[in-house]
């Protein structure tokens, strides 16, 4: 875990000249944004923090469950997404973490509109994307492209390499005259570290971390400011998800990109996030930076997140506590009342199951100097180190 | 196909030697390449081109016509081999027709049958499969119970049925009727193909990148739903050619004036015991000919699958 660990953890620690244009982002100004009013809920203000790139309000998603083959009668809906809001700044990477099901892929799918949202904003520059469909939505999937999980599902299969990388530049033919287009594609080729000669050859011919590669490639292809990254190296070896990890901090630092990377491995996200958010059933349950969610956090569900984190070292291993939850994740068509995480809590009480916790900077730690201060959805939010070493 | 064959024989020889820098080549491109080194291929091709030859010009294969009766030869049943490309091949039938020249001349109506039946059924049936499958929701609710009512009719039956309504039979009128009641068949195949395929990653990817309704159907979706559909045809463009012979054997297809398999199976049918030669070689004929179909479709679903190269 250590070696992973970025000094500083904020974006400010990368190569001034990597991030030019990128505002600060620093904790301190999310402090400053925090203290006044400690109780309020960030989706109703949104925290200034600088210029965010894009701006997620109260999102939504619910599936219905219907019943009847002809005449379908809704009896409930699975509450994917339920209301999580956050903010991706310029050149910053925003990792999302959470178990399986807990609503992280659907929030991408929400952002790249795969799926239309129950309610909910979606601001890309102050435009509201979630309400854009047709030629404006053409215009704006430009700038925010995805990267897939799985490398081997998310290339046609039937389609060259060339073909699939020069896809973006036939669909919007404005970006790539029609003969610099197969130079551009080798170009990206070579960007993402491929032989430009294998143009022509099929997604199949190629290893998985090879194909990431390439589904990286057709998402920069258009150049854009944004890049949703589902869980890109969960299907891979780990030495191959290092190498993709590091090609795209290395393409972060080359095109300014903003990442928002969505991962269930911790130590991963970590590396490669500035700040982080921690999701549960649907709900935003901590948000920070990396540095203060790693190592102050204040959510109970983050600290078992973290608690469960392998640690190398045998002795530091025997001193550390380990936080077990018992029982399954509640199904997410029937949330429980109040808190979410109350079922599986260490530390639930009757208040947890009446009043539903927001997610907003802690009043015990408002105003402090402390990296605890950060939101945390969590009625009794208290630092609890769970990381050994 | 056998001068392309010839023209085009140096270039893997080539290729082989130099395999590193790859060529631009379209799918197509290279399910040809595959295809012409597969034996299955060059025996269904050659005897598919024979077919269709057979089908485009008769006269060339016999001199005799195949409806000049002469009683002297009823069923006279010894194969003068002595007779290369004369009238008496495989003997006489009932009526001493030549059932050589039957043979040459009933290709027409199954080789058409066939392929034309198969044609409408991919065209329709493929196309409603894919917009059932692709926009689902009331658009696939109501393709699917138009499928199922049609499912319900018996093939034979329904096109015994439509048969009825047609005196004067042609060739196209049976292609109708069967065309009519086959395309669910392949209809209900392409849907769940394309359900598969559309939830595939690739198709979200392209959505991602603003691609287009129609790109993403011809694009993405057809050319990996394809791939059963093609199956399933080349193996029911044999069925369709038996039913064409079923319907004239239970005359309701093509009727006497007429030439074709099944009619001549069905007169044979009526005198195996003495005079079986006049039901062998309309048969064999019959299973060459679907048979020949099948093993083409074999050989271009294995071509068109990269996966398998």
């Amino acid at each position: 875990m250590a070696e992973l660990d970025k000094p500083g953890g904020g974006p400010n620690d990368q190569p001034a000249d990597a991030v030019p244009e990128t505002p600060s982002l620093t904790k301190v100004e999310q402090v400053d944004a925090a203290t006044d009013e400690s109780a309020i809920a960030v989706i109703d203000r949104p925290a200034e923090r600088g210029e965010p790139i894009l701006q997620v309000r109260n999102l939504v998603k619910h599936f219905p469950l219907t019943q009847g083959i002809v005449f379908k009668r809704q009896v409930g809906a699975v509450r994917a997404v339920d209301g999580v809001s956050f903010d991706l700044h310029q050149g910053e990477t925003l990792g999302i973490v959470g178990e399986s099901g807990c609503g992280k892929s659907t929030v991408a799918k929400l952002l790249m509109k795969l799926e239309e949202p129950t309610s909910g904003e979606i601001f890309y520059k102050g435009e509201d994307i979630a309400r854009l469909s047709g030629r404006a939505l053409k215009a704006v999937r430009r700038n925010i492209q995805m990267v897939f999980q799985d490398p081997y599902t998310s290339l046609n299969p039937r389609m060259t390499v060339g073909d699939i990388i020069g896809e973006p530049f036939e669909i919007h033919p404005e970006v790539a005259p029609k003969g610099d287009r197969r130079r551009k594609v080798q170009e990206f080729l070579e960007t993402v570290g491929l032989n430009p000669e294998h143009i022509n050859r099929y997604p199949h011919q190629f290893s998985g971390g090879q194909r990431q590669r390439i589904g990286i490639a057709r998402g920069l292809a258009l150049n854009p400011e944004i890049i949703i990254c589902d869980e890109p190296v969960s299907a891979l070896d780990v030495s191959i998800q290092a190498q993709v990890i590091n090609l795209m901090e290395k393409l972060q630092d080359e095109f300014t990109l903003s990442y928002l990377f969505i991962a269930h491995d911790l130590s991963v996200v970590r590396h490669i996030s500035d700040r982080i958010g921690v999701m549960y059933l649907g709900r935003m349950a901590e948000i920070g930076t990396d540095r203060q969610i790693y190592d102050h956090p204040t959510h109970p569900y983050t600290q078992a997140l973290l608690s469960a984190v392998p640690v190398p070292d045998p002795d530091v291993r025997e001193d550390r506590e380990r936080i077990i939850l018992t029982g399954d994740v509640p199904s997410p068509a029937n949330p429980p009342s109040g808190c979410r995480f109350r079922t599986r809590c260490f530390k639930a009480q009757d208040k947890c199951a009446e009043e539903e916790p927001l997610l907003a900077v802690p009043a015990v730690f408002s105003g402090s100097d402390s990296p605890a201060n950060h939101e945390s959805a969590c009625h009794f939010a208290e630092e609890k180190s769970v990381l050994a070493g | 196909m056998p001068d392309t064959l010839t023209k085009d024989a140096p270039a893997p020889a080539v290729e082989a030697a130099t395999p590193a820098p790859d060529k631009a080549r379209s799918l197509w491109g290279h399910a040809w390449r595959d295809l012409r080194r597969n034996p299955y291929f060059i025996v269904s091709a050659l005897l598919i081109v024979l077919l269709l030859v057979i089908t485009a010009w008769p006269g060339l294969f016999t001199g005799a016509s195949p409806r000049r009766a002469d009683l002297a030869n009823h069923y006279l049943g010894e194969p003068n081999w002595g007779h290369f490309f004369q009238t008496d091949w495989f003997g006489y039938d009932k009526q001493g027709r030549s059932i050589y020249a039957r043979l040459i001349y009933g290709t027409r109506a199954s080789v058409l049958v066939g392929i034309s039946v198969t044609a409408l059924v991919v065209f329709f049936g493929g196309l409603v499969g894919l917009v059932a499958g692709y926009f689902g929701g009331w658009v696939d609710a109501v393709l699917s119970r138009v499928i199922d009512i049609f499912l319900g009719i018996p093939f034979l039956l329904g096109a015994m049925v439509v048969m009825q309504a047609f005196t004067d039979r042609k060739w196209w009128m049976v292609s109708l009727a069967l065309a009519f009641l086959g395309w669910t068949q392949i209809a209900r195949v392409m849907r769940g193909s394309v359900i598969t395929v559309k939830q595939a990653d690739y198709v979200q990817a392209a959505k991602a990148l603003g691609a287009s309704t129609p790109r993403i159907m011809l694009r993405h979706i057809l050319p990996n739903a394809l791939a059963p559909v093609i199956v399933v045809a080349t193996i029911a463009l044999g069925t369709y050619i038996t039913a064409e012979a079923t319907l004239s054997y239970l005359g309701l297809g093509l009727s006497d004036p007429a030439v074709s398999w099944g009619l001549d199976i069905s007169q044979g049918a009526d005198n195996l015991r003495n005079a079986p030669h006049t039901l062998m070689a309309p048969a064999v004929m019959l299973s060459i000919c679907v048979l020949a179909f099948i093993m083409l479709g074999e050989a271009v679903r294995n071509a068109l699958d990269p996966k398998l190269r």
